[in-house]
This record gives structure tokens, C-alpha cells and sequence, in this order.
């Protein structure tokens, strides 16, 4: 340990559930030292101990998905939802990759990457948060993971994650905004062996580990983690920057790496590793519009007459 | 193939089996005899209700200071090692309930079916229906291979009703070492006090969303609830701004409500929060956008401003 210990925690404290996030827009300009050589997991866990100011590399998982303000679609042929078009970066992973890109600063360095499974090469999406400041990316894109379940994303992305050589940190958001299964990171962490906290809304780092406010059914549980270790962040945990112009420009020359599930080792995939398969597609019954008026100033009694035919009041 | 042994992920919550646990017991009894209840923590306590809704069996996993999750799909997976393998294990699709078939999915190498808001055994195989597209389009999904079948279903797919069965006995089991994957310890427990109706029981909800303008303006939405006892909920727009806690949120990633009134203020209807109340009875919406999605399943549409239309609503409620 050559690094001064300092007891002050580097904390970020940043609440989701306050009104007004304030002080978490920083310094656009950050130290990234590169990484290490030898595989990250034994390198973090022997130097970690008791320094606050060593570096820390966090990996975000960023989904790339049809614009959610365009209509979904399924392709007739499979069964599957369409991502046949532009694709761009799902909001709920801006968090995440804030997330990183704040507890990378606060530890003093370190780097933030990317790991993503798309189809046809897709970039758009890392390339956002590569502008707002991750350093580099896997790309899985494979005609052959088309059908894939989620159990089978999450062996592809743990493969993708030893690929970069591992993190101390693993970011997810709880859930994509196309297929929400909700499941992909804590698979993930059993599959890295890791342990995980999900649906953290408040995090912070002291001393090396980690300490989270985890969501409940009834308010929140204080967890404390060792790292390495997968958490998946709430929508709204911090505010996500916006990508400057220059980060941008920056972004258009960070490396990403495509690689094939057959390069990761993972088989079997899409179909054939799914243990699933679609059996029928139908339309719910449509709940009908009823009465729609123009308030005219006295509609409000419109609401207490349905509220009175109804019992309510 | 047939369901012969079914597991049910069980939750408690003051003392009592949580609504959802009800909900699952009750498909479960209707595909199969042999239902079991697997929980964390001691089962002692609600055996006697578990049995009446139609389990026949608990297992009790005391998971300590573990999260829930990493510790009853280890427990889980050790039972099954032990020669008791369901056909089929239905989780809700809750926290806890995520967690724990997420890990299992894993040990077993199984896929996980989740979302979903029907099972049912053809016979020939055995199919979940899950709603996407904000509910207006109905997936089946058949599952392959071999069990156990890992499924997560939405708050509220089933009504629960007792079957009048004795207490389930209570088997307590071990969680195994968990290694690295047990380093996540629960410190302290904070739960948020709540006045009123809970939300996703309560007969009467008022949610609120982003055309209130400012987070001082939800207090119109508190004040409506109160006045119909009922309780207030937000759309994911205002949470995410922080202008109310997480708990309040109504949607895919929120509560399910399913009330006999619900009256949306100033929301617009984003997929995102009608999957979460479209359920409900009536729905009255206030928009200033009659263009807005909610206006396509509201009973009673309000084109009109919040600021405007909620404050004589208020006035004229209290003056009853």
C-alpha cells in the first residue's frame, strides 16, 4: 500500500427521494489511468484493503433499444419485439453509467466501461455513454443470440465483463424499458460468483466497500457490500449529464470491441439455449373510452356525480 | 407434462402471508395437490394461514442478516438436491421474489419466465400469458424441457381463496455457505410510515403526475385521497423528479392498483404507469391534453386544467 490511508470516506450521497439533486455536475476532465494487466478481481481484492484513494473501475451494463417513443412492434416471423431499427441508449442505464462515472471520481480514478448485447453492430447507445465520459466497451452482436432468454443474456454479459478483466463495481439498472424481465443482474452476479445488492437507490463507497439503501416493499433496508459485487440502480439514484460536445467528439474514437457468444464461450445460445418458447400472440380485450368533456368551469361536479352513482361519496 | 409438485415463493409481512403469497397459493391449488410454501425466515408463525389457502408443506429458510434472495435460492437449490423437485416454482413479481429465481435460474440452469399474469397446463406443456405493449397485446409462453419452471407473476393476477386446509407442517431448512455470494449484509431495516389506506389495497386511489406543475402542488392529490379515504399515488415522472417517495409510484415498475375508483391528475398515461392501473374499475383522468393516452380507457375524461379543476372538487367535497 503505497497510497496515503485517509479516514475521511469519499462518500456520495446523492438521495433519489429529495426534491431538487443538487452539487452532483462535475468537472468534465478525470484521470483515467489505464488498467492494469493481470485479471482485475485478485488485483482489487489485494490492494484494496483500507485505501479509500485507489482507483476503482466499474463496469455499467448499457442496453441499446428501439426508441421507446416510437411504437412497439413484434416481428411477425418470430415472435420477438422488432430492434430491426435505430436503436439508442435505454434511459434507465443513464443512471447507472452516472453512477459510475460520480464513484469513479470520488474515488480519485479509475475507469468506467461498457459491456452491451445488440443486434447488427448497434453503437449508438455506447457511443451516448461513452460521450458522457466511459472510457471503452464489448459489443456482443450475433445473429445467433436472436431468441435469447434472459438467463442467456446474463451468461453473454458476465462473459463480456471477465472480458474486460473485471471491475471492482458491476452497474445495472433493475430492469430494461423494452423487456423488462428484471432479472439480468443479480443472474449476472451468480453467475460472476458475486454478491449483489439490487434496486439500490442511494450508494456509497467507504473504505472499499460498499454501502447501499436498498429499495423495499415498505421503505429501504442499509446494506453493506464488499466489492467486487453487482448492484442494479433505480431510476433517478442520481441526474445524468448531459454529453458535452467535445465528449461527443471524444466518443467517436473510444475503442469498442464486437465480439461473438462463440468468442465468449457461451453455448448454447439464442432459441436453442432458451428454455422457452413463444406459443401465441393475441390482443387484450380494450378497456373502452367513456365520456370525455371540455372542463367549462364546472366539471369538477361532472366527477362528483360519477363519484355519488358510484357509492364512493 | 403435469404439475405434480408445485413450490409457491412465501412472504410474511406483520405477522400474516402477504396478499401476493395468498394469490399464487390459490393458482397453484387449482393446477395441483402437492403445493408447497417456501419462505424465508420462520414459518411457524403463519402455517396456519398458508394451510388455509392450500399449501400443504412450508419450508422455512432463516436467511439472518442475508438478503433474502442469494439465501432461499441456495436453500432452495439444496432441497431439490435432496430429492424433493417441484415441477414448477411461481414467484411474485416483487423484490425478493426477483432476486431469489434470479439466482436460482442460475444454479439450476433454468430460464425465467416473468411479468406474467396467467399459467396454465395443457398438458402437453405448460404456457404463462404475459401482457406487453402496456397490457394491450397478450404473449403466451410455453416452457421447454425439463422442470423446475421458474415463473414471476404480476401483483393482483388471481384472487385469493381459502380452501379451508389444516396447517401446512413446517420443515426448517438450512441455508448453505454462500460464499462470496453472501457478502451483502442487511444492517438496518427503515420503513417509511404511511398514514391511511395502503395504496394497493385501498378502495379509492388519487395519483398525480407531472402536470401538477411543482412537487407542492401533490398536496391537492393527498387532500382528494384523504377526503374519499382513499390513497394518493404518483405516475414514475414525479418520482423519478423526486417530488415523492418511491412508494407511491403506480406502474411497471411500481405498485399495481387495482381500486374501484381511480382518478389520475395531470397524468398523461405513458405505458409505463396504465399497465399499473388500467385493472381498475372506474377511472376518471384531469388532463389539459385531450390528446393524452390516459383519456383512451378513463370512464370520465376531464379536459381541463388540475390547478383549475381540483381545488372545487376539493371545495365541493368538503362542503357535503
Amino acid at each position: 500500500m503505497f497510497l496515503a490511508v485517509t479516514d475521511e470516506a469519499k462518500e456520495l450521497t446523492i438521495s433519489s427521494s429529495r426534491k431538487g439533486i443538487h452539487g452532483t455536475s462535475r468537472p468534465a476532465t478525470r484521470v483515467t489511468p489505464s488498467l492494469p494487466e493481470e485479471p482485475c478481481a485478485s488485483w482489487v481484492i489485494a490492494d484494496r484493503v483500507g485505501n479509500n484513494s485507489h482507483p476503482m473501475n466499474v463496469i455499467v451494463c448499457v442496453k441499446q433499444i428501439p426508441d421507446p417513443a416510437a411504437p412497439g412492434a413484434l416481428d411477425a416471423g418470430t415472435n420477438t419485439l422488432k430492434r430491426d431499427g435505430k436503436l439508442v441508449i435505454d434511459d434507465s442505464d443513464m443512471y447507472g453509467v452516472e453512477m459510475a462515472l460520480q464513484l469513479v471520481d470520488a474515488a480519485g480514478g479509475g475507469e468506467v466501461n461498457l459491456v452491451s448485447m445488440a443486434p447488427n453492430s448497434e453503437t449508438s447507445g455506447m457511443r451516448t455513454a461513452l460521450a458522457m465520459g466511459a472510457s471503452k466497451g464489448v459489443l456482443v452482436s450475433d445473429p445467433a443470440l436472436q431468441g435469447s432468454d434472459a438467463l442467456t443474456t446474463a451468461k453473454i454479459l458476465a462473459a463480456a465483463v471477465q472480458k474486460l478483466g473485471g471491475a471492482d463495481l458491476i452497474i445495472a439498472a433493475t430492469e430494461s424499458s423494452d423487456g423488462y424481465t428484471g432479472t439480468v443482474p443479480e443472474q449476472m452476479a451468480e453467475v460472476l460468483g458475486l454478491p449483489s445488492v439490487t434496486f439500490a437507490k442511494k450508494v456509497a463507497v467507504d473504505n472499499g466497500t460498499l454501502k447501499v439503501n436498498r429499495q423495499t416493499e415498505s421503505g429501504y433496508d442499509e446494506v453493506t457490500c464488499p466489492m467486487p459485487a453487482v448492484i442494479s440502480v433505480t431510476a433517478g439514484v442520481v441526474e445524468p449529464r448531459y454529453p458535452s460536445f467535445k465528449g461527443i467528439m471524444a466518443a467517436k474514437n473510444k475503442p469498442i470491441d464486437e465480439v461473438k457468444a462463440s468468442d465468449l464461450g457461451v453455448t448454447p445460445v439464442g432459441w436453442e439455449g432458451a428454455g422457452q418458447k413463444i406459443s401465441g400472440v393475441a390482443q387484450a380485450e380494450a378497456r373502452q373510452a367513456g365520456e370525455i368533456i371540455e372542463d367549462d368551469g364546472e366539471a369538477f361536479g361532472k366527477i362528483v356525480g360519477f363519484l355519488e352513482n358510484l357509492k364512493v361519496i | 407434462m403435469a404439475l405434480n409438485n408445485i413450490w409457491v415463493f412465501a412472504q410474511a409481512a406483520n405477522g400474516a402471508p402477504t396478499s401476493a403469497t395468498l394469490e399464487l397459493l390459490t393458482k397453484a391449488r387449482s393446477l395441483s395437490s402437492n403445493v408447497t410454501a417456501f419462505m424465508g425466515g420462520d414459518g411457524n408463525a403463519i402455517a396456519v394461514a398458508l394451510g388455509e389457502y392450500g399449501a400443504t408443506k412450508v419450508y422455512a429458510a432463516d436467511h439472518g442478516s442475508n438478503l433474502p434472495g442469494v439465501a432461499i435460492a441456495a436453500a432452495m437449490k439444496s432441497v431439490i438436491d435432496s430429492g424433493d423437485k417441484p415441477d414448477l416454482i411461481m414467484f411474485p413479481q416483487n423484490y425478493e421474489g426477483r432476486d431469489t429465481m434470479s439466482r436460482l435460474s442460475v444454479k439450476l440452469n433454468k430460464t425465467v419466465i416473468t411479468n406474467n399474469i396467467d399459467i396454465a397446463d395443457s398438458g402437453d406443456g405448460v404456457t404463462t400469458v404475459t401482457p406487453i405493449f402496456g397490457g394491450n397485446t397478450l404473449v403466451s409462453t410455453t416452457f421447454t424441457g425439463e422442470g423446475p419452471f421458474l415463473a414471476a407473476f404480476r401483483p393482483k393476477s388471481f384472487a385469493p381463496e381459502a380452501s379451508g386446509g389444516g396447517a401446512a407442517a413446517v420443515t426448517a431448512v438450512q441455508v448453505p455457505d454462500l460464499g462470496a455470494t453472501g457478502g451483502a449484509k442487511v444492517l438496518a431495516v427503515h420503513v417509511e410510515e404511511t398514514t391511511g389506506p395502503k395504496l394497493d389495497e385501498a378502495d379509492v386511489v388519487v395519483s398525480g403526475g407531472r402536470g401538477l406543475g411543482e412537487s407542492d402542488k401533490f398536496t391537492m392529490v393527498e387532500e382528494l385521497a384523504k377526503i374519499l379515504k382513499g390513497a394518493p399515488g404518483a405516475s414514475r415522472a414525479i418520482v423519478d423528479a423526486g417530488w415523492v417517495p418511491y412508494s407511491y409510484q403506480v406502474g411497471q415498475t411500481g405498485k399495481v392498483v387495482k381500486p374501484s375508483v381511480y382518478i389520475a391528475a395531470g397524468i398523461s398515461g405513458a405505458t409505463q404507469h396504465m399497465v399499473g392501473m388500467k385493472g381498475s374499475k372506474n377511472i376518471i383522468a384531469i388532463n389539459k391534453d385531450k390528446e393524452a393516452p390516459i383519456f383512451g380507457i378513463a370512464d370520465l375524461g376531464i379536459v381541463g386544467d388540475v390547478h383549475k379543476v381540483l381545488p372545487k372538487l376539493i371545495e365541493a367535497l368538503k362542503s357535503r
